[in-house]
């Protein structure tokens, strides 16, 4: 997994509660048996005028001027701008594949989706939950100033802003940890190969009928 | 000390180890596969050179993107073939069992892990889906996860997890005629929103979830995700135990009565706390009917769409107008008044006999309505599908004009080439009304089985409770 340590980057505001997984990359696209290429069918639906399929040159199709992520001033974004309940809906890591293939590698929303959120620290994205009225002075600074950019460190864990100050954000701190030195958790997991061993000779007593 | 809670015990029973700041290796007795979330799973394995820690944990099926129709020509398009026919190379490459396409068992997999009995009281489920929540109904802790949660799962049979928070929904007192378990999750979903159960592992209780038989609960425990919530749960009864004997991967003779025994002790200690309790009469739940894109834009089938312009939360007026707009309705019309121009019973949520039965019986003698384009019948596996032919169910679908199908997905998500054409509106039995999730542009109305059939019949909804 690529390591996160710190970010500066340019913020997209995407300003819409309940951001679904099927709104993130529509289920045409989940038929692909890779982890990559995703990032062209981020939010496909919203993205584009046309109906997309897996297989079509997307730099032919047409776009929506309207769709946020289209507009000039946000190209190059690393950082997204969220409202409430991001991520629900499936358990698709397409999802966050999709997010970090463009590019994205913070998502800052008052929450998220428990699978999402679990999903995104498994590929390199960090997705940072602050109050609603956090977030919105954000959104309302994104919005006044064209090249807004904010500092993510984790380490610190601390939201650098061009005005107004740091803002403080929680990590768990495994997860933290895991992020900052790039850990893949079968790794990690199987250095307790004897501990699994032990569970299950006890559990096969206790329910045998678990282990036929 | 307080006692605990089902999902204290679920949890406790299986911790393989505890670090300082409370993460967990937690033990995964049986993990389920599917098509979609599986292939870079088994491309990690196959990089890192590792084996399935625990093959026989494992049970597979192909079910988003197979074919309701013609199965015998195979699958027509390349790309979903591709996946089934991966899912099929993978399973026979590291001796996982499978039920393949034509397979008489094969279904959609939360349906058929409890049909096997493959799903037992007290086991922990997983499967990169997030509707496992449904194999909660057995007493069981059971939830979805991302694809490489599904590699970890088949290299190391375990997961590293934190516990969640507990919360009760209690559904008290008696539900009425012609009100399902569908109806009731829906009214939880519009009563503590889609966000409601974040954070938290839900037990559903109260004499309403005690009255629903097995397949109502997997209804209901389906759908806990849609509140949030990635695990939903129910109580071991006797309904449960009765439920899973004889089923072919259930425990036999002396292990049984062992089991038995265990699985009694599968329900909340009387003195647990929980975080969060929930109450809601039953008697107050009618018939649902989404109206928007978010499972929580939920109304009674007598009420009226709501008027945006009566929201005083600026953010949810605006998701309550970008909803009603992909919708194409207008602020207060009647539910009643909406007109469909497709149906779909189907999917993990409502595919199971007892569905397919409630929409046969709504059905029975009367003939789809002619401003209905399609409607269909999905049965949720080929055993669901055996056993309401044997009823002669698909006799009443097909007599009344509906098409009668090969079980999957489907329509639920139209993966396959089930799907909604833009603009079209659907009366579904499925569990998200998310833009585009039955086809671009697809306009998706949750409801029951039976309030389904009676749209089907009426071309627009009506009330069952008037049939």
């Amino acid at each position: 997994m690529e390591k996160f340590q710190t970010l500066t980057a340019l913020v997209a505001p995407l300003d819409r509660s309940n951001v679904d997984t099927d709104a993130i990359i529509p289920k045409q696209f989940l038929k692909s048996i890779k982890r990559s290429g995703f990032g062209p069918n981020l939010f496909d639906a919203w993205r584009y005028l046309d109906h997309g399929e897996p297989g079509m040159d997307n730099s032919k199709r047409p776009l929506n001027p309207d769709f946020v992520l289209n507009q000039p001033r946000y190209l190059g974004a690393k950082i997204l701008l969220a409202r409430e309940n991001f991520g629900c809906g499936s358990s698709r890591e397409h999802a966050p594949w999709a997010l970090q293939d463009y590019g994205f590698r913070v998502i800052i929303a008052p929450s998220f989706a428990d699978i999402f959120f679990n999903n995104c620290f498994k590929n390199g994205v960090l997705p940072i939950v602050l109050d609603a009225d956090v977030v919105d002075g954000l959104f309302k600074d994104v919005y006044a100033n064209e090249g807004y950019q904010l500092t993510v460190d984790l380490a610190a864990q601390i939201i650098n802003r061009p005005v107004g100050g740091a803002i403080q954000f929680e990590v768990d701190s495994f997860r933290k940890y895991c992020l900052i030195n790039g850990l893949d958790d079968i790794g990690l997991t199987l250095q307790h190969v004897d501990d699994i061993r032990a569970y299950e000779q006890k559990r096969a007593q206790q329910a045998p009928w678990l282990f036929q | 000390m307080a006692g605990k809670t089902l999902y204290d015990k679920l949890w406790d029973s299986h911790v393989v180890r505890q670090q300082d700041d409370g993460t967990c290796l937690i033990y995964i007795d049986r993990h389920l596969v599917h098509e979609v979330t599986s292939p870079q799973a088994f491309e990690g394995l196959r990089m890192a050179g590792r084996k399935p820690w625990r093959v026989s944990a494992n049970l597979a099926t192909p079910d988003h993107n197979v074919p309701t129709t013609e199965r015998d020509k195979g699958i027509a398009d390349p790309i979903s073939r591709l996946q089934v026919v991966t899912l099929d190379r993978n399973c026979l490459e590291f001796g996982i069992t499978e039920f393949k396409m034509n397979d008489a068992r094969q279904g959609i997999v939360h349906v058929i892990g409890p049909e096997q009995g493959a799903t037992l009281p007290g086991m922990t489920v997983v499967c990169g889906d997030s509707h496992t929540s449904t194999h909660g109904a057995f007493g069981a802790l059971a939830f979805g996860i991302g694809t490489s949660e599904v590699e970890h799962v088949l290299a190391t049979q375990c997961l590293i997890q934190k516990k969640s928070r507990n919360m009760l929904v209690s559904i008290d007192g008696v539900a009425g005629i012609g009100v399902t378990a569908k109806d009731i999750v829906l009214a939880i979903i519009g009563e503590i929103g889609t966000a409601g159960g974040t954070g938290y592992a839900i037990e559903f209780g109260g004499a309403a979830i005690q009255a629903l038989s097995m397949e109502g609960r997997m209804t209901v425990c389906n759908m806990a995700i849609e509140a949030g919530a990635r695990a939903g749960m129910v109580a071991v009864d006797e309904k449960t135990i009765e439920y899973v004997q004889g089923r072919p991967y259930a425990p036999k003779g002396d292990l049984w009565g062992k089991a038995v025994i265990a699985w009694h002790e599968l329900k909340s200690d009387g003195d647990a706390v929980f975080d969060r309790v929930v109450h809601i009469d039953a008697a107050g739940i009618t018939p649902q009917v989404t109206w928007g894109t978010s499972p929580e834009m939920v109304v009674s089938v007598d009420g009226k769409v709501p008027d945006p312009e009566q929201e005083p939360d600026a953010t949810r007026r605006e998701g309550m107008r970008a909803a009603l707009k992909y919708m194409g309705l207008a602020p207060n019309t009647p539910i009643t008044a909406i007109e469909i121009d497709k149906v779909f019973i189907g999917s993990c949520t409502n595919s199971r006999i007892e569905d397919i039965r409630a929409a046969a019986q709504v059905v029975n003698n009367h003939k789809v309505s002619k401003r209905v384009k399609l409607a269909m019948v999905v049965p949720g596996s080929g055993l669901v599908k055996k056993q309401a032919e044997q009823e002669g169910l698909d006799r009443v679908f097909i007599n009344a004009g509906f098409e009668w199908r090969e079980p999957g997905c489907s329509m639920c998500l139209a993966m396959n080439a089930d799907r909604l054409e833009p603009g079209e509106r659907c009366a579904s039995t499925s569990n998200r009304n998310f833009e585009g999730r039955q086809g671009q542009g697809g306009r998706t109305h949750l409801v029951s089985p039976a309030m389904a059939a009676a749209a089907a019949i009426h071309g627009h909804f009506v009330d069952v409770r008037n049939m």
